[in-house]
């Protein structure tokens, strides 16, 4: 469906033709009555058009950024990546500073970045959150047309990486960098990227042993076939024997190589003093290869070869079904992945780029609006308006004046300050966090799984009745007898239904939950899941939700024209609350020039727009200008803003911003922080199972609130630094707890990593998050309950199938041990057994999940995994720590008067 | 019935060529990613349009 903007402005009429144009309006555009018929969308980015200044051969672009890409790549031929999609471009936010990669061109910064170089040619990976379409793909690997020095690219889609191959006589990284980020494109560079990247080799291996274990089940199968149907004609002692050795060479490459980690696994687990499932698999197989070589061998049979090919063939594909991974998610960041490579550093007048890891304490760093604070810092020159949010929990912006502490991790909003470091990076007050004993020992790794605790029981069963079985036919004086009695017991009870049932189980309950948005580790968090019996919650950005926050107008309506000069105006600020009431404007105003524009920390904006002052702030600073805020005081309780629906939700706090146009009231913004949807109904559901607390870095302003909320205020811990949260989090734990943390901050990084499950919260799939065992999307913190519950279901079917498998292993021992099982009826059974528990195990899981998540409806996060271009919106609507806030506009910020409603 | 064996190693020789061919196909790296070749065939572009130039540099496979 190609739609294109064609001529002028005036009267294109373009519907909200599909998903994709409506997904992107934005967020807080929802809702409201717009009149869609008048906007005209931008033919690179598809954001709706303020205005029509920027026209080229008949297309019309939203900003001189979106042009200037359209100019360069039409420039270059490339006009080819219009067909490939509905405008198809990224929106180049804010411009690069002169020198901003500069530091990128030093060597010993190089070798730790490129994937290889010899000197004259290189190659380099970067992660691009951007690429979101075909079209993005075609581009980046089409490079080598924009610039001569630029070599092979290559897209890895699904990890959003472009791999590619340059001159470095031709383009410095630097310039290849900055080549990126004019078309859009600018690779991520956090200081995590400086680590080594993961081998990709493992999953090379376990393909190959599937293919080889396959290749060798099928053959051994068509030499099986004689036997099983009776075809004398090939049970010639010729064939037999010939069958009996290929398929005996055909099993060692299986046995050897494609269960050598099942070998492995056993061999640690035995020096561990630990039974895992392994060990009886171990056992089992090589019982089974070793009868099935003396039965060939000595010419008395055909041997179970094809029974101990297929359970590895089955037993490999299994693990490959639970191994399902999430490229695009990364569960082990940690601050590394937040804080940029570089930072400004100010050497006597002139400023350079410096990497992170050469910052030194006394250094003197300049940070723009929107920059990170890379490590504890003095405030030197300018005032400092620094978000606290992600790091401490604190939901609003701390001024802060020269000779004042920073802590590391929080961002300036505003105008240039200047620092002093006074700590190093990594001993700064957040990141020491990260030297915690909490994170030497490596997650999960002292887990008892459900089937690990059952095997253990189960192994020494079946190793008792296998010697049991044999020393009594000995005693009979039958050692032939003996032997056969105590390798069938070994084959027969080799656990292969019961190896199969929890991967199938737990791999089919992850899928149902990415398809819900809830991203998991690994299977086995399921199973710990289930155990869980204390929940901790955070509250800013978990139970609170910055973007869904309401937004409404008490006053007069505003007129058009208003609110276009009230948008020109907010958007000069990256204060907080400008932000949003940018946002929740009318995309389709007109901005108009701003003059003389000037802000006042705490207080409000100013400026001429369009010829009239427009004035933005708080009531008192709006007095003081001479502005009658006449009901100021009664606004509060006239109307009460606009909170989202759902049980429990109400305005919790609230800010109102007065605006005055031309020396006139003209009203009021009430911005509401509000929990997210549906959080009471939340809460009630896990209160009655569960106990339940919250643990906020913020002040105790809204306590009134959540002691409703939580019933009780001994469930409520507020100003909690990241180590209390840690600390809290063990006490529970050594108290007998499984804790469970839900958080989204650094600041809980520790918390979460201490916890039995640390849930994520992110507002948009690939965004930061801290290192965890689950990943949620923030809508779908409300369906929390549910997925607990499916958890205990998914736990109850992993014992069920391994009941099922119990029996049949029970009944194949009882006759196995008494010396009688004839091969036939082994080689069928053992597939039949596998097959039964797999089906089971899958529907049970299937049809539990269906019942558990009709309610919700299927977020498109399978697209956004297989990355269509349904999967952008989200990706582009949640830039709120990397996108937005990242932006480096020349624009000032301003801070308005906290007004707590409560 | 001896035609059989020839069958056999026939057949063993065929089978052996295909795992081969998928090994070979798995460490060149044919299975690293199976998500961007889906996406790379909706971009094809006009044959004439592909000849305006060339990589400057050809691909390097090795690994540092």
């Amino acid at each position: 469906m190609i739609c294109r903007v064609n001529g002028a402005l005036n009267k294109t009429l373009i519907e909200p033709h599909d998903s994709l144009s409506a997904g992107r309006m934005p967020a807080a555009n929802r809702g409201r009555s717009s009149d869609f018929s008048e906007r005209v969308y931008c033919f690179h980015c598809g954001e709706p058009c303020p205005s029509a200044r920027f026209v080229r051969e008949e297309e019309v672009f939203c900003c001189q950024g979106c042009l200037a890409v359209h100019e360069l790549l039409a420039g270059a031929g490339l006009e080819h990546f219009y067909q490939l999609g509905d405008h198809p471009g990224v929106r180049v936010r804010g411009a690069s500073r002169r020198g901003q990669w500069t530091y990128l061109d030093d060597p010993k910064l190089q070798q730790r970045f490129l994937d290889f170089t010899d000197g004259t040619r290189s190659r380099v990976t970067f992660r691009i959150p951007a690429i979101h379409c075909v079209a993005c793909v075609w581009l980046l690997e089409n490079l080598f047309r924009l610039h001569p020095g630029i070599g092979r690219s290559a897209v890895q889609f699904a990890r959003r990486e472009a791999t590619i191959d340059f001159v470095a006589d031709r383009i410095r990284l630097s310039e290849l960098v900055a080549l990126l980020a004019s078309i859009g494109y600018e690779p991520a560079l956090t200081l995590a990227e400086l680590g080594k990247r993961p081998p990709p080799s493992l999953r090379k291996r376990q393909w190959i042993q599937v293919g080889i274990a396959g290749f060798a089940f099928g053959n051994i199968m068509l030499f099986s076939l004689p036997a099983y149907l009776g075809l004398d004609a090939l049970n010639g002692g010729g064939f037999k024997g010939l069958f009996g050795c290929l398929s005996l060479a055909l099993a060692l490459p299986v046995l050897l190589y494609s269960a050598s980690d099942y070998w492995e696994s056993a061999r640690l687990s035995l020096r561990r003093r630990v039974l895992t499932l392994e060990v009886p698999i171990s056992l089992g197989l090589a019982a089974l290869y070793a009868w099935s070589a003396y039965e060939i061998v000595s010419g008395r049979g055909a041997g179970y070869l094809d029974s101990l090919v297929g359970l590895v063939f089955f037993l490999l594909c299994g693990r490959a079904f639970q191994q399902k991974t999430h490229d695009r998610l990364a569960f082990d960041r940690d601050y590394k992945s937040f804080f940029p490579l570089s930072v400004a550093r100010r050497t006597g007048g002139a400023e350079e780029s410096v990497a992170i890891s050469d910052l030194r304490v006394g250094d003197r760093i300049v940070l723009r609006n929107g920059e990170l604070i890379p490590a504890d810092a003095i405030l030197v020159r300018g005032r400092a308006l620094v978000d606290y949010s992600f790091v401490t929990g604190e939901s609003e912006p701390v001024p802060k004046d020269g000779g004042d502490y920073l802590y590391a991790g929080g961002r300036q909003i505003g105008g240039r300050i200047e620092v002093e470091t006074a700590k190093p990076v990594s001993q700064s007050y957040l990141t020491s966090l990260w030297n915690h004993e909490a994170f030497r020992k490596a997650p999960g790794s002292d887990v008892q799984s459900l089937t690990n605790r059952y095997s253990r029981r189960f192994t020494l069963i079946v190793v008792g009745v296998a010697v049991g079985a044999g020393v009594f036919w000995l005693l009979r004086g039958d050692p032939a007898r003996a032997i056969k009695a105590f390798t069938t017991v070994l084959i027969v009870a080799c656990p292969c239904a019961l190896a199969l049932a929890a991967p199938f189980t737990l791999g089919t309950a992850q899928r149902a939950m990415s398809r819900l948005g809830v991203f998991l580790r690994n299977g086995l968090v399921i199973e710990r899941m289930a155990q869980v019996n204390a929940i901790v919650f955070d509250k800013t950005g978990t139970l609170t939700a910055p973007r869904s926050a309401g937004v409404c107008f008490q006053g007069e309506p505003l007129q058009a024209a208003e609110e276009g000069r009230i948008f020109s105006l907010a958007r000069q600020s990256r204060h907080p609350h400008s932000v949003r009431i940018s946002e929740w404007l009318p995309t389709g105003c007109s901005p108009q020039p701003v003059e003389s524009f000037r802000e006042t920390p705490g207080c409000g904006l100013e400026a001429m727009v369009g010829g009239r002052e427009v004035l933005l702030g708080s009531a008192a600073w709006l007095e003081s200008h001479g502005v009658g805020v006449a009901w100021g005081s009664t606004l509060r309780m006239t109307g009460p803003p606009a909170s989202p629906g759902g049980a429990g939700a109400r305005t919790i706090s609230g800010s109102a911003v007065h605006v005055a146009i031309g020396g006139r009231h003209r009203g009021a913004f009430l911005l509401s922080s509000s929990l997210r949807p549906e959080t009471g109904l939340l809460l009630r559901e896990l209160g009655g199972r569960y106990e339940v607390t919250l643990l906020s870095g913020d002040n105790e302003k809204e306590r009134d609130l959540f002691m409703g909320l939580f019933g009780g205020a001994s469930r409520l811990n507020f100003n909690q630094s990241p180590l209390d949260k840690l600390a809290f989090i063990q006490r529970l734990q050594d108290s007998g707890r499984v804790v469970m943390m839900v958080g989204d901050g650094l600041n809980d990084a520790g918390a979460l990593r201490q916890s039995d499950i640390g849930v994520a919260v992110v507002e948009s799939i690939g965004a930061f998050s801290p290192a965890s065992d689950v990943i949620l999307e923030g809508g779908r913190v409300p369906c929390l309950n549910s997925i607990l519950l499916m958890a205990r279901d998914a736990t109850r079917i992993v014992r069920l199938s391994f009941g099922i498998s119990a029996f049949y292993n029970l009944a194949g021992i009882g006759v196995a041990a008494s010396g009688l099982l004839s091969p036939l009826v082994c080689a069928v059974l053992m597939p039949l057994s596998s097959l039964s528990v797999v089906l089971f195990a899958c529907g049970a899981t299937a049809w539990r999940a269906r019942k558990r998540f009709d309610g919700f409806d299927r977020v498109t996060s399978d697209r956004v995994g297989r990355g269509l271009s349904a999967g952008r919106s989200s990706d582009l609507a949640g830039p709120d720590l990397e996108g937005r806030r990242a932006v480096t506009g020349a624009s000032l910020g301003a801070g308005f008067a906290k007004e707590g409603a409560a | 019935m001896s035609v059989i064996l020839i069958l056999i190693g026939v057949s063993l020789g065929i089978a052996l060529l295909f795992l081969a061919g998928f090994i070979w196909a798995v460490r060149s790296g044919q299975f690293d990613d199976t998500c961007t070749p889906s996406l790379r065939v909706l971009a094809d572009e006009e044959p004439a349009a592909v000849s305006v130039s060339k990589p400057a540099t050809k691909p390097t496979s090795k690994s540092p």
